[in-house]
């Protein structure tokens, strides 16, 4: 009679160590080539906005003037094709996640003001602004 | 075995669509799909049929207010193409045995995909 | 001649989230009659080629479904390939070969365990998704994403596998062969399981070719109809033959996903014993010209259909995609017809139905 057939698996399972994780005590382990978020290196940038047209979802916009490059987080898809694109490699995948909001979130960043001496402490530093849209 | 690049595509009139399905359907052909596109001369609608792993492809362009006979009473597997593309393009049927009169699929505007103004 | 009722079935219904409507006919305990309502998550995708160029399209294409995202952009990237009459290496055909048969595997695996919750059988359904996670872990580890890969563009695929990974891929997938047969045997030989499914929801084999059953549907009514012979990737090369099954009911799908799980175990081994190495893609520029073309690929729902139309230019003309739903719906209905009220939820369920694919 074949009936509880599944008692081998089950009396196993019973002294084994879970499969999950106890999240978020325990940290899940990122993978290298996990998509999470799309980051920039703002100083490199040289805003031709390429990302922004060829953006399947238009979550990226690039305004050459004002020397900015927005994304949308809520809208990107993590595609990662903005990253292949990229002529001066400013772009980079990142294998975290963002974390949950309840609004849409847009990250805005500036390329700092060109200073005449360039290798000062201060070039490295892009100010990253966050608002709610 | 077909080679996969290749793409036999028979153009036929609307007249004699209906004889041609029903001698494809008695030779042992299932239909794969159907499916509309929105041409400049009106529609062009693609019957795909499938035997043994060979495709064949009818290809019929019809202007946009002309009622072509629904294959339904041969295939009745085609109702969901016929309803599919009733609903987006305005593709007008014959003699359906099943019609969802528009009801198919929950638009917001009739023949979203061929917009009327 | 009992009474009639009429008991409305969905959009929102205890056994999958995919919106699907059926209005059932009873009398007394029978379904007599069921008809089919689709078209609550319509997103018109095809129509979006118009506007998106066609290197951009392939992300779009792929979030049609998340269980055969894979194949989907394939099927999109071979028949704008077709179109264009591009090439593409040998190792990528390989490497797209295997994470499509991973996605088989993660398919088959999803169903299995939400047919052990159809009927109730809530430990095994988990075992069948623990055995599923270790499948996501190699996408994650190899594509970057758990659902939607993003790794097929037209010309090729975006990542190389590395011959470490590849090696660990084949190992683990066989270590797995273990757990999944001991998994098999409840869905095969338990008594219980056996009860619900054996003779349940039959299609004879007339029925399936003439309502045109695709793919596991088909394939346990007796048709040899498998899309994987046209030879599409490099299955020619892996010697592949088709599971079928000729009971037609429900046993009988359950049987034939359980065999292409293990089968698609040993075309994956098998792929990365062979795999060459070279290039990963070719370089593609240029319009669309204004050709036509048709591709069939076999999904692990069944065969999905592809019809790309250039018009020399950037963008496409018409993309169709007709998904294996879409096709099975037919034989979904005549399945119902004559079948217990309380068998309705399993046998929508072996169709294994994805609305979200039909509607696109």
């Amino acid at each position: 009679m074949a009936a509880f057939k599944i008692g081998k698996v089950v009396l196993r399972s019973l002294f084994k160590k879970p499969a999950t994780l106890m999240y978020p005590v325990v940290p899940r382990k990122w993978e290298e080539r996990t998509r999470g978020h799309i980051d920039i290196n703002i100083n490199d940038c040289i805003f031709c906005g390429i990302c922004a047209r060829k953006c399947p979802t238009n979550a990226i916009t690039v305004d050459r003037n004002k020397k900015s490059w927005t994304i949308e987080r809520m809208q990107c898809i993590q595609c990662t094709h903005c990253v292949d694109l990229c002529p001066k490699h400013c772009l980079s995948n990142e294998n975290t996640y963002t974390t949950p909001e309840v609004e849409k979130v847009v990250d805005l960043h500036v390329a700092p003001p060109e200073e005449p001496k360039p290798a000062s402490d201060d070039t490295n530093k892009d100010s990253v602004e966050k608002k709610n849209a | 075995m077909e080679d996969l690049r290749e793409t036999v595509i028979i153009p036929v009139t609307a007249s004699e669509l209906y004889s041609k399905v029903s001698d494809l359907n008695e030779d042992g052909y299932r239909l794969v799909q159907a499916c509309c596109t929105k041409v400049s001369e009106g529609f062009e609608i693609i019957y795909s049929f499938d035997k043994e792993h060979e495709l064949l492809n009818l290809k019929l362009t019809i202007p946009e207010e002309e009622e072509i006979m629904s294959i339904t009473g041969i295939t009745w597997s085609a109702f969901i193409y016929e309803n599919e593309m009733q609903d987006l393009f305005g593709v007008k049927f014959k003699h359906m045995s099943l019609n969802y009169g528009g009801h198919f699929f929950k638009v917001s505007q009739p023949t979203p995909w061929n917009p009327k103004n | 001649m009992g009474k009639r009722t009429i008991i409305p079935f969905g959009p929102q219904h205890p056994v999958l989230p995919e919106p699907v409507h059926l209005d059932l006919v009873i009398e007394d305990e029978t379904v007599v009659e069921a008809i089919p309502s689709i078209g609550f998550i319509h997103r018109g995708l095809e129509k979006l080629v118009e506007k998106k160029e066609y290197t951009e399209m392939v992300y779009v294409i792929e979030r049609i479904c998340g269980i055969c995202s894979f194949g989907h952009g394939w099927g999109y990237c071979l028949s704008v390939e077709g179109v264009m009459g591009v090439e593409i290496p040998e190792r990528a055909n390989y490497l797209r070969t295997i994470w499509h048969e991973l996605s088989r595997m993660h398919s088959h695996l999803l169903w299995l365990g939400l047919l052990a919750d159809g009927f109730g059988f809530e430990s095994l359904f988990m075992h069948c998704w623990r055995i599923r996670e270790k499948v996501l872990d190699i996408f994650e580890k190899t594509t970057g994403g758990r659902v939607i890969f993003s790794v097929c563009k037209v010309g090729g695929v975006r990542k190389d596998i590395d011959e470490a990974t590849l090696k660990e891929i084949s190992s683990v997938v066989d270590g797995m062969k273990k757990e999944l047969k001991e998994l098999a045997d409840v869905f095969l030989e338990d008594y219980s399981v056996k009860n619900r499914l054996c003779g349940v929801g039959y299609l004879s084999k007339e029925d399936a070719a003439e309502l045109a059953a695709v793919g596991p549907m088909a394939r346990a009514s007796g048709l040899k109809q498998d899309m994987r012979l046209l030879g599409h990737g490099v299955y020619d090369k892996l010697g592949f033959e088709p599971c079928i099954e000729t009971a037609g009911d429900s046993y009988a799908r359950c049987k034939v996903r359980i065999r292409e799980v293990f089968q698609s175990i040993d075309l994956i081994i098998k792929a990365i014993e062979m795999i060459p190495d070279g290039d990963i893609s070719v370089p593609v520029k240029g319009n669309v010209p204004a050709n036509e073309c048709v591709v069939r690929l076999e999904q692990p729902r069944g065969e999905a259909f592809y019809y790309a139309k250039g018009a020399d230019s950037k963008f496409l003309e018409r993309m169709r995609v007709r998904t294996p739903t879409n096709q099975n719906i037919p034989a979904m209905v005549k399945t119902l017809q004559g079948c217990d009220l309380a068998d309705v939820p399993m046998l929508i369920l072996t169709i294994d139905p994805c609305i979200s694919c039909t509607e696109r």
